[in-house]
């Protein structure tokens, strides 16, 4: 118990530091490619949504076709 | 006619309408009011289905959205194995969706509820789903759940006179998480993950399984499927989304399927946006797909009974598909003109060319033209989707 | 009895870093910078000593940037006159979008060009848009993230007690 309490306290401190500190490696600022309309997950989402309705009436897969994020991180 | 031939279909419309929804949007930001209309029109294998929708988008204030939307599909014809009925087929689904936004802080909420009805089908879905940001807004999660409730018909009568006799009803209920996140300043990866499971009547009632028959003049008769009362399934994708530097993305995916029905399906996309100043936007794609079939399907059983489940839906057959699709965005308003932001118009058309391994058209082939039960060639067909679309920001 | 001392020990620990991770920005001299004006010519931070400076941050793609900027420039008109002055630092890699952007939606206060991003980075920028509020020490006393409408409000609160100091 007395060698754990040291170990456990360091792994405190070290979670808490990595929580905190995770510092974005693209900054703010540098996400204007990521902001561009073209880059967007879905530009069409009404469309996108269709196509997929007609494929999982023909095909015997369905499911995880989307993602959500990107874009400028403002805010 | 029912024109959901896949269960729980809705549930993942509206699962994946509302991820789509905060997808567009700068992370923490609701997206800009908005309102669209569109058209569509699917052609192949004997079938024509027309869609026509709008869609309405308002924030009350800066955290809270609410979108409504109003679609209807209308088709004709008559597809491969809709065999007992020998005339056109005719019918309309009416669907009905609205959806509540709420942001605060790093978080967004999303509530909706999506209502279709068909003469012979009705569906409901309820859903909700949770996106954070985090790590300095480099990393989404999102979370989802959608509960689908249907109820099953079928019409025994014809297209202008219908006699529907309710079958039973099925449910559905749908997890996603998703995970995107951006690597660089140019690429922005995303991982989808899925889980499915269903229970209750989830055949299609116009198809039927077939079984060779001697004493038929074909050589085989018809007979009612069986399916399981329950089907679970997952599904995994993996996309990235990389920027060109002269100004033009590279997206590509692919999704890997497995459910307790023993299919297991692959799909791969691949897509290429390339953008012109301000005002137009051209974009190709291609999309293979394969599957092989289920562990209760079989295109021609031995005997009637041969199994405790039998099933001849297409979906079900071992098949590959592949998509060729070109799509063309042009802003009329690029910078915006009184009330509007922004104003686009869209062409969009897919060719989409069907292939199955394991499942014969009969209807074209048989005894009648020289081919035995089980020696007609195989179904192929091509598909052709146009959509034409209007969205205006405000 | 040694769990609660170790936890005490953590908990100090967790708010020694999360204090650091402020401490770092404000409190702390304002790091001088000289950039080019969008309307040409040079012009930096110690122009403007022993006036209240507000520098934001902002991006042509950035939308609610965009939404403050009206916000922002009615502030600076009417504070100017107490010795207070507003600069903003665009972060955008090409100039063009950013004059075809003021053509259409003129601001009365001074817009600098950071394409390097070497302002941002001596400032910590670490959210778009990003304000940083100096008194008239050149000493930075505030630092706002991101825009919510109503943050115009703070805003005011904190350069009005600045003026005054």
């Amino acid at each position: 118990m007395h060698r754990i309490r040291p170990a456990l306290f360091a792994a405190c401190v070290l979670m808490t530091a990595a929580c905190s500190n995770i510092q974005p490696w693209v900054k703010p600022y540098e996400r204007d490619r990521l902001a561009d309309p073209i880059m967007a997950w879905d530009r069409d989402a009404i469309s996108a949504a269709y196509l997929d309705h007609i494929r999982e009436s023909r095909e015997g897969s369905r499911g995880a076709s989307g993602s959500a994020g990107g874009g400028c991180g403002c805010n | 006619m029912r024109l959901e031939s896949a269960r729980g279909i809705l549930g993942r419309l509206a699962v994946l309408i509302a991820l789509l929804l905060v997808r567009a949007a700068c992370a923490d930001v609701l997206p800009d009011d908005r309102a669209d209309l569109f058209y569509s029109k699917y052609s192949g294998g004997g079938m024509d289905i027309t869609g026509y929708s709008a869609l309405v988008r308002k924030k009350f204030t800066e955290n809270f959205a609410v979108e409504g939307s109003y679609f209807i599909d209308k088709v004709s014809g008559a597809s491969i194995d809709v065999l007992s009925q020998a005339s056109q087929i005719k019918d309309e689904r009416k669907q009905k969706t609205a959806t509540v936004q709420y942001v605060h802080d790093k978080t967004t909420y999303t509530a909706s509820y999506i209502e279709s009805v068909e003469r012979d089908y009705r569906s409901n879905t309820t859903s909700f789903s949770l996106k954070q940001d985090m790590f300095g807004d480099l990393t989404t999660l999102s979370l989802a759940f959608a509960n689908t409730t249907d109820t099953v018909g079928e019409n025994n009568g014809t297209a202008e006179v219908p006699i529907i006799t309710w079958l039973g009803h099925a449910g559905s209920k749908s997890y996603d998480i998703d995970l995107s996140q951006i690597l660089t300043k140019n690429f922005i990866a995303g991982v989808n993950f899925n889980v499915i499971t269903d229970q209750g009547y989830l055949a299609n009632p116009y198809r039927s399984v077939r079984f060779i028959d001697a004493s038929n003049p074909n050589g085989y008769s018809l007979g009612g499927q069986v399916y399981p009362d329950t089907r679970t399934s997952t599904a995994v994708q993996i996309e990235g989304k990389y920027y060109l530097p002269y100004r033009a993305a590279l997206t590509a995916s692919y999704r890997w399927f497995r459910d307790t029905w023993s299919i297991v399906g692959n799909t791969y996309e691949i897509d290429y946006t390339h953008p012109i100043s301000n005002v137009w936007i051209l974009e190709g794609r291609f999309r293979y797909y394969k599957q092989n079939s289920a562990n209760f399907y079989s295109d021609l059983f031995q005997y009637a009974g041969e199994y405790r489940f039998e099933g001849r839906d297409q979906d079900l057959a071992a098949q590959d598909n592949y998509t060729i699709g070109a799509k063309v965005t042009y802003a009329f308003l690029p910078d915006g003109w009184k009330m509007f932001k922004r104003a686009t118009a869209t062409f969009d058309v897919s060719r989409i060319t069907f292939h199955y391994l394991d499942f014969r058209n009969i209807k074209d082939f048989g005894v009648k033209n020289g081919y035995k039960p089980g020696d007609e060639p195989l179904y192929q067909f091509n598909a052709t989707v146009y959509q034409v679309y209007m969205s205006m920001f405000f | 009895m040694q769990s609660s001392k170790l936890l005490k020990r953590c908990a100090l620990a967790a708010l020694v870093m999360t204090a650091a991770a402020f401490a770092a920005d404000a409190g702390g001299p304002a790091p001088a910078f000289t950039l080019t004006a969008v309307s040409g010519g040079q012009s930096g931070l110690s122009q403007y000593k022993g006036q209240v400076v507000m520098v934001n941050f902002w991006a042509t793609w950035c939308g609610p940037c965009q939404q403050e900027m009206p916000l922002l420039d009615q502030m600076y008109k009417k504070y100017r006159p107490a010795g207070f002055t507003l600069i903003g630092v665009n972060v955008d890699k090409d100039a063009p979008p950013v004059k075809e952007l003021l053509a259409r939606k003129p601001v009365s206060f001074p817009v600098l060009l950071d394409p390097a991003n070497q302002v941002s980075k001596s400032y910590h920028v670490d959210e778009m848009p990003s304000s940083v509020i100096i008194d008239r020490k050149g000493e930075i006393r505030y630092i706002h993230r991101g825009y919510r409408p109503g943050d115009e409000n703070e805003y005011q609160d904190r350069i009005r007690q600045l003026i005054r100091e």
